[in-house]
């Protein structure tokens, strides 16, 4: 049990470390131009990275399950312009329909 | 380039390109977002936080990390991925080193994503390692105005909206976790990656941002047999490099 509290202790002081990093170095200076702009390209990646990372593996394997299913359903009611609450409500719903079937 | 002389407390460059995110056209302040704008667009994403604290809860139950632990770590972490890889290296015994390292590696994205936050955020070195806490993957997204830019108090705002429901989920998941059962039957699991992907859709502005999208899924993807979880998140980051080439 006291294992389990060190762990949360360290990890949370690490997390905070790391989101504390950028803004205490960085000050209130303007990053240099070739660094915005590959800033500007950050969101993108790492959306898509996580979004692939989340859908199709655990841990270091590759998964393939009713997952997939629903994130394609919000894929799907995306590009028709769905709202997004429910756009990502469906992909509840087909992965749950899914996993019953 | 312009901004040479931003320092401290000066207020963010004006934004010329005007890409508002959905409702908030009536930012009081002119084009700066405020918090209650940033609270209005963290709402969808506090339920899913919600939704997702719950699953933690009953997770972090069934790997035996009692009543108690889970709920300040939700409450001193405060980041979905990371718990849910400490609570399910614990479950299977992997020991707490293990749990450690993934942990830090799939916070390490915060690093780079708080870099691109720093020229934004406020006040002196204490108040902007305070600020940046605020960094979260959907609140940093929502706050993303293109061209580099970010919305401070977009961030703060969503953040403020998403905490104590990522909180209050993790203490109904463990101590209702018998009432819910099993997230997954629910479909829960598929809520987080389909807002990522929500997201992803207001980021593919112009050919060069779907390009990096592209290689940056194609690398996450390829990395994950290889690599402990985390690091194809990190090094997909990379893709981000395309956009200064040419």
């Amino acid at each position: 049990m006291g294992e389990v509290w060190g762990v949360i202790v360290v990890v949370a002081v690490a997390s905070a470390a790391i989101k504390a990093a950028g803004p205490v170095v960085v000050g209130g200076r303007s990053l240099p131009p070739r660094l915005v702009a590959t800033i500007a390209f950050l969101a993108p990646a790492l959306l898509a990275a996580l979004v692939v990372s989340e859908t199709f593996s655990e841990g270091p394997r590759y998964v393939l399950d009713a997952k997939a299913l629903g994130v394609l359903a919000t894929g799907a009611a995306l590009a028709l312009r769905a709202p997004v609450l429910l756009a990502v409500t469906l992909a509840a719903v087909v992965a749950a329909v899914a996993r019953v079937g | 380039m312009p901004g040479d002389a931003d320092g401290p407390g000066r207020e963010e460059p004006a934004r010329e390109e005007s890409a508002p995110a959905p409702g908030a056209a009536q930012a009081a302040e002119g084009e700066e977002g405020s918090y209650r704008d940033g609270l209005r667009l963290g709402m969808p994403f506090a339920l899913a936080a919600l939704v997702l604290g719950v699953s933690f809860g009953v997770l972090a139950r069934t790997a035996g990390m009692g009543p108690v632990a889970p709920i300040v770590m939700s409450a001193i972490v405060f980041s979905g991925s990371a718990q849910f890889a400490v609570a399910s290296i614990l479950a299977a015994g992997g020991g707490k080193l293990a749990a450690i390292a993934a942990a830090i590696l799939l916070n390490a994205r915060f690093a780079p994503m708080g870099v691109a936050v720093a020229p934004y955020l406020r006040g002196g070195r204490l108040r902007r390692a305070l600020e940046g806490q605020a960094t979260v993957d959907t609140s940093w997204a929502l706050a993303s105005r293109g061209g580099g830019r970010f919305d401070r108090q977009t961030m703060i705002g969503a953040t403020l909206a998403q905490y104590p429901a990522w909180v209050g989920g993790t203490v109904i998941g463990t101590l209702g976790g018998d009432a819910i059962g099993d997230p997954e039957r629910l479909g829960l699991d598929a809520i987080f990656p389909a807002f990522f992907l929500a997201l992803l859709v207001e980021e593919l502005r112009g050919a060069r941002a779907v390009a990096v999208a592209l290689l940056a899924a194609l690398l996450a993807l390829a990395l994950v047999p290889f690599t402990p979880p985390g690091v194809p998140v990190v090094a997909a980051c990379g893709a981000a490099l395309l956009g200064v080439r040419r």
